[in-house]
């Protein structure tokens, strides 16, 4: 700790930290560009000055830039020094000089960095007379937008692009005044995470392109705390919503899991939410006859009635509705809607993540490991956030260096400068090249079988006791012994695996290396990817099971009669199982109803299909691959611009069947009902309605307000419809008000923020009020509750498979997973779509000269039953014996590891 | 006795100054206005209803910017940016509810493109509340009203179809990104 005087006051702040990181945690408003708490400072934009005094008797001083000074034991700062002022505003005018008249046609007015600094500078008046500077901006490709005049050159920009983010395809050209940031030509940013830069540039250079066409200001909108529902990192965001749609995805700051950033399928796949073709009314499949609530409900519980009842939940619904369902059929009837093969390996990493040796890490600690080893995870499209914190693992070494020479982290360019490139070990053991490939120290490509006997020498290697890998080749053993030495070598260790492959023997693998640096006493950690948003909390809920809750399972059920009614609830069975057997299993059931946000296959097979919400419409709890619970709230209530609109959550839908079937009274009115219900199922569960403060939190009285207090239009949005404006909406779930009425600060104790706002500060920069220090976690605590923080066990040993060798003239097929595109919801938003791939056949390059076949080549090959035909991707770095299909994509069918090709060949042009 | 003859002199005075002047008034000129058959008067800047204008060229001078809507005490103005083919932002809808609106001449201020503007006409009234929601085909017209010369995009940075980057007022020429003169 260090004391600092301030303009005469004294306070207490942490002397590691800059005099702008201190005199921002303070709350004390210091106007800044360059620098920014993930990126660090470079002193670029001069922005920051402060007077310095050398003790209390100087009065001269003289001024200083606050983010390159340090925060040493009695500083004596003045903010409010004349001669400060007058030099922050000259700043400002200079950097506005050649900024464009642009204001009104930019989608960044409104939470915009440099409005918010131009005004606490108080610069209000252009005397500069003279021509402009201007450039041509570029295309980058279908999300992010590309205005470079407004540029005011602070490289934040390139700093996170290509230090923090790892991107090749964006820098800085020219020279002095001149200088352009941008890509070498026009085209689509590479990076995953290309969407941070419309949070991370201070001005309006890079928008959000996807919220463009149908733009509005940030004021105008209703946000809520919410949860991505992309895949398993529980990354928390801040949706907004104008006139019924979903219009932009903002990150939420969670100090323990994303903290400032978000991937671009997160922040762009949400385009599914405002599909025309979404069902919004209960709706008879057969006849398109829509009907109302009670009617559904009656004609639901007529079908229903007297019937043996399936109910088949979802790993993409929350744990409520997927628990309703569970109370509709009974627990004996519930099924969990998620492949045999995939399911028993998500229940072996929850059982890994729950009892097993390690402790878990969240997203913002694995950065702080030293050594870090991926094992059979495709981590940029799997779980992309976690890729960027393991790049951030990589860079801590320079961090460590430059601690060793007496250099604050924050001091960015001198660290990097004395890392000279050096980082912490990073090994990669994947299917194919990775987009995390560059930042690793070794990486190795190989079937998932081969895969997990290097992970089972791996542990050999660090643990003797741990089973050896009879008949490995010299080259993979030396490899594992490198690996092993560099994990035993490191402060803190970091493990990660998944569930992606579909390979069981890898994660026991994981497992194996977990047990062996427990018992060589290392701090290590261990992260376990999950494959959808919710597949944790699933787990979670047929924890205590036995029976098989697989699809398989009940596809079987289902063909063999057991049954006579399926509920089917937010799960495109078609993606679970082979076409044939569901629709088999649908044939032979009576009674079908479904209850979704999005027209799948499934419904379309639904007598009866119920609107359920999606994350925009309703509130929910899901679990994260950290084996944490978090809460997303409803946005927006769609019925307040479309009367006709039905949608409720899938929980409501649920109880309200179970509710008229029994014929009893509705007993779950609010979401706190329901979640509390849920906690009694198991144990582990009972923390989850700690995730968020329930609907009766208020603070001095208030509700929170889930719009900015700017709020316009409330007297004409709705007026085409009546000029007699209805009452808002009222949310009985949450403590949110459908409206700018309630708290909307920063000042008051509050864990669950809808946006970032706070006096002044109009843009995502707003949260450093919330912070206890800035770049740090959120003052009254992170969101969520962290589920697996119990005791820790031991695992026994698993022995490693036998080394992978393929039938001859068979090919095994491996799942290649795509950041945009293998995901359900957000594969249906336009801009993914762009970016999706079209589906494929991938082989190693001697496979395809052993064949004769060249890059683009159609195949036709043989996948169980179903005969295919796809083009040709070579692979340099994929195995030999394995043929990728790229997971989710239209036409491939759902894999499984055990799924061979066979009859591979040209196909006939 | 005096006192009280004064008074009734006094009282008769009075009443029959206030007849005449009473009945003087049927030789003056009238004060009342015979609306609506004569029109009225109204200064250039009285603030009555809104209407959206168009820039000198014709073209709609909305760009969608909300700031009217900010704007507004009442929260009667809410609109959509949309954006033509070629570059321009304009309102896909706008529409402000009069039934609400004060005519505070808020949103004129506002507005940095001199779009909307409060004219010099009262006369709103209807039988229904509803028609008293205008749309943007009510609120448009034909000219530039008030700032007849101002076009946002001839000074704005932003490229439009026609005006490229470098176009616009004191603006240079773009940059050569790959030219080797410092």
């Amino acid at each position: 700790m260090a004391t600092i005087h301030v303009d005469g006051k004294q306070y207490e702040v942490d002397g590691a930290d800059n005099l702008l990181q201190a005199c921002l945690s303070l709350g004390l408003d210091v106007p800044y560009f360059c620098w920014h708490p993930a990126l660090g400072s470079v002193g670029a934009c001069r922005q920051c000055a402060v007077k310095q005094y050398s003790d209390e008797n100087d009065t001269r001083g003289r001024l200083v830039m606050s983010c390159m000074t340090p925060a040493t034991d009695n500083s004596w700062i003045s903010i409010d020094d004349e001669e400060a002022k007058a030099f922050r505003a000259s700043v400002i005018e200079w950097l506005m000089i050649n900024h464009p008249h642009d204001c009104p046609v930019c989608e960044e007015g409104g939470h915009c960095h440099l409005q918010d600094m131009t005004v606490m500078t108080g610069h209000n008046q252009r005397r500069y007379r003279f021509s402009k500077r201007t450039h041509v901006n570029q295309e980058l490709g279908p999300f992010i937008a590309h205005e470079m005049n407004r540029c005011i050159a602070c490289y934040r920009c390139v700093r996170y692009y290509k230090d923090y983010a790892g991107g090749t395809d964006l820098g800085v050209f020219g020279a002095n005044d001149q200088v352009y940031f941008g890509r070498v030509e026009d085209g689509t940013l590479e990076s995953e995470f290309s969407g941070n830069l419309t949070e991370v540039c201070p001005t309006g250079v890079f928008t959000d392109k996807t919220h463009s066409e149908r733009y509005n200001r940030k004021w105008d909108m209703q946000f809520a705390p919410s949860i991505c529902h992309g895949c398993a990192s529980g990354c928390n965001t801040s949706p907004g919503e104008r006139y019924g749609e979903i219009r932009r995805i903002e990150n939420r700051f969670n100090g323990s899991v994303n903290h400032y950033f978000l991937c671009d399928r997160g922040r762009f796949g949400y385009g599914y939410v405002n599909r025309e073709d979404r069902p919004r009314q209960p709706i008879v499949q057969r006849s398109k006859l829509t009907m109302g609530i009670d009617a559904a409900l009656d004609q639901a519980a007529g079908l229903l009635n007297r019937r043996r009842i399936i109910g088949i939940g979802s790993p993409r619904a929350s744990l409520e509705s997927n628990f309703a369902l569970r109370e509709l059929v009974g627990a004996e009837d519930f099924f969990s809607g998620i492949a045999r093969e995939e399911l028993d390996n998500i229940q072996l990493v929850r059982q890994i993540l729950q009892d097993g040796p390690l402790p878990v890490a969240s997203i913002r600690d694995m950065e702080a490991h030293d050594a870090v080893f991926v094992l059979g995870e495709d981590l940029t499209q799997t779980a992309a956030r976690i890729a960027l914190a393991l790049r951030q693992a990589a860079r801590g070494k320079a961090t460590e260096l430059a601690k060793a020479a007496g250099i604050q982290d924050w001091h960015q360019a001198a660290v990097q400068n004395i890392a000279q490139g050096a980082q912490n070990p990073v090994f990669i053991a994947s299917l194919d090249s990775t987009r995390l490939d560059d930042i690793a120290a070794e990486s190795v490509h190989a079937a998932p079988d081969d895969l997990a006997r290097l992970g089972c020498a791996v542990a050999h290697a660090i643990d003797p006791s741990a089973p050896a890998v009879a008949g490995l080749e010299s080259e993979a053993a030396e490899l594992a012994e490198r690996i092993a030495q560099a994990l035993l070598a490191a402060k803190r260790p970091l493990l990660v695996s998944g569930a992606s492959l579909g390979s069981r023997a890898i994660i026991e693998a994981a497992a194996n290396i977990a047990q062996a640096l427990k018992n060589r006493q290392k701090n290590a950690s261990i992260s376990l990817v999950v494959p959808e948003a919710n597949s944790m909390g699933m787990a979670m809920l047929l924890a205590g099971e036995s029976a098989d809750k697989s699809v398989e399972a009940a596809l079987a059920a289902l063909s063999a009669g057991q049954y006579d009614a399926l509920v089917v609830l937010e799960n495109d069975l078609y993606r679970r199982a082979d076409k044939a057997s569901v629709d088999a299993a649908l044939a032979a059931v009576g009674v079908i109803i479904a209850a979704d946000h999005q027209q799948t296959p499934t419904t379309d097979r639904a007598h009866l299909l119920l609107p359920a919400s999606s994350f925009a419409e309703g509130d929910g709890t899901l679990v994260s691959q950290e084996g944490r619970a978090q809460r997303f709230f409803q946005v927006f209530d769609p019925s307040y611009y479309k009367p006709e609109v039905l949608i409720r959550e899938g929980w409501r839908w649920m109880h309200a069947l179970r509710s008229t079937l029994l014929g009893q009274p509705v007993d779950w009115t609010t979401l706190d009902q329901v979640t509390a219900a849920c906690a009694q199922v198991h144990p582990r569960l009972a923390p989850i309605t700690e995730a968020a403060p329930d609907a009766g939190f208020r603070i001095r009285g208030l509700k929170l307000a889930r719009s900015p207090h700017r709020y316009s239009g409330r007297t004409a949005m709705r007026a085409n419809l009546s000029v007699h404006e209805p009452r808002q909406p009222q949310d009985p779930d949450s403590a949110f008000a459908f409206s700018m009425e309630g708290y909307a600060g920063s000042r008051e104790q509050r864990q669950q923020v809808p946006f970032a706002w706070s006096p002044g500060w109009n843009s995502p920069q707003a949260w450093n009020k919330f912070q206890d220090e800035v770049g740090g976690h959120l003052r009254s605590g992170d969101p969520g509750v962290r589920l697996f923080d119990g005791a820790r066990m031991d695992l026994h040993w698993t022995a490693p498979p036998a080394a992978f060798a393929p039938a001859q003239g068979t090919w095994q097929v491996v799942a290649l997973h795509h950041l945009f595109g293998s995901e359900e919801n957000s594969s249906r938003a336009a801009p993914i779509q762009e970016r999706m791939p079209q589906p494929y056949i991938a082989l190693a390059e001697a496979e395809a000269a052993r064949l004769g076949v060249n890059e683009g080549a159609l195949l036709g090959f043989t996948l169980g039953t179903e005969v295919l035909q796809l083009p040709l991707r070579i692979s340099a770095d994929l195995p030999l014996g394995v043929a990728g299909l790229p997971a989710g994509l239209p036409s491939i069918p759902p894999l499984t590891s055990n799924a061979v090709v066979t009859e591979l060949r040209e196909a006939a042009q | 006795m005096i006192k009280s003859i004064i008074h009734v002199v006094h009282g008769t005075y009075t009443q029959l100054r206030s007849l005449v002047m009473i009945f003087g008034h049927a030789f003056r000129k009238r004060d009342t206005l015979q609306y609506p058959e004569e029109p009225v008067y109204l200064p250039p800047r009285y603030r009555g209803r809104i209407v959206l204008t168009r820039d000198p060229d014709g073209e709609e001078r909305c760009v969608a910017c909300n700031l009217c809507a900010a704007a507004c005490p009442v929260g009667c103005i809410s609109l959509q940016k949309a954006e033509t083919e070629d570059g321009r932002w304009y309102p896909e809808f706008f529409r402000i509810n009069f039934s609400r609106c004060i005519f505070c001449g808020l949103c004129e201020e506002a507005c940095p493109t001199t779009a909307i503007q409060l004219t010099p006409d009262f006369e709103l009234a209807e039988y229904k509340r509803q028609d008293l929601v205008f749309e943007k085909e009510d609120l448009m017209i034909a000219g530039t009203g008030k700032n007849p010369d101002y076009n946002f995009y001839r000074v704005s940075g932003l490229s439009i179809a026609g005006k490229p980057k470098g176009a616009a007022q004191n603006e240079a020429e773009p940059v050569n990104i790959k030219g080797l003169l410092p």
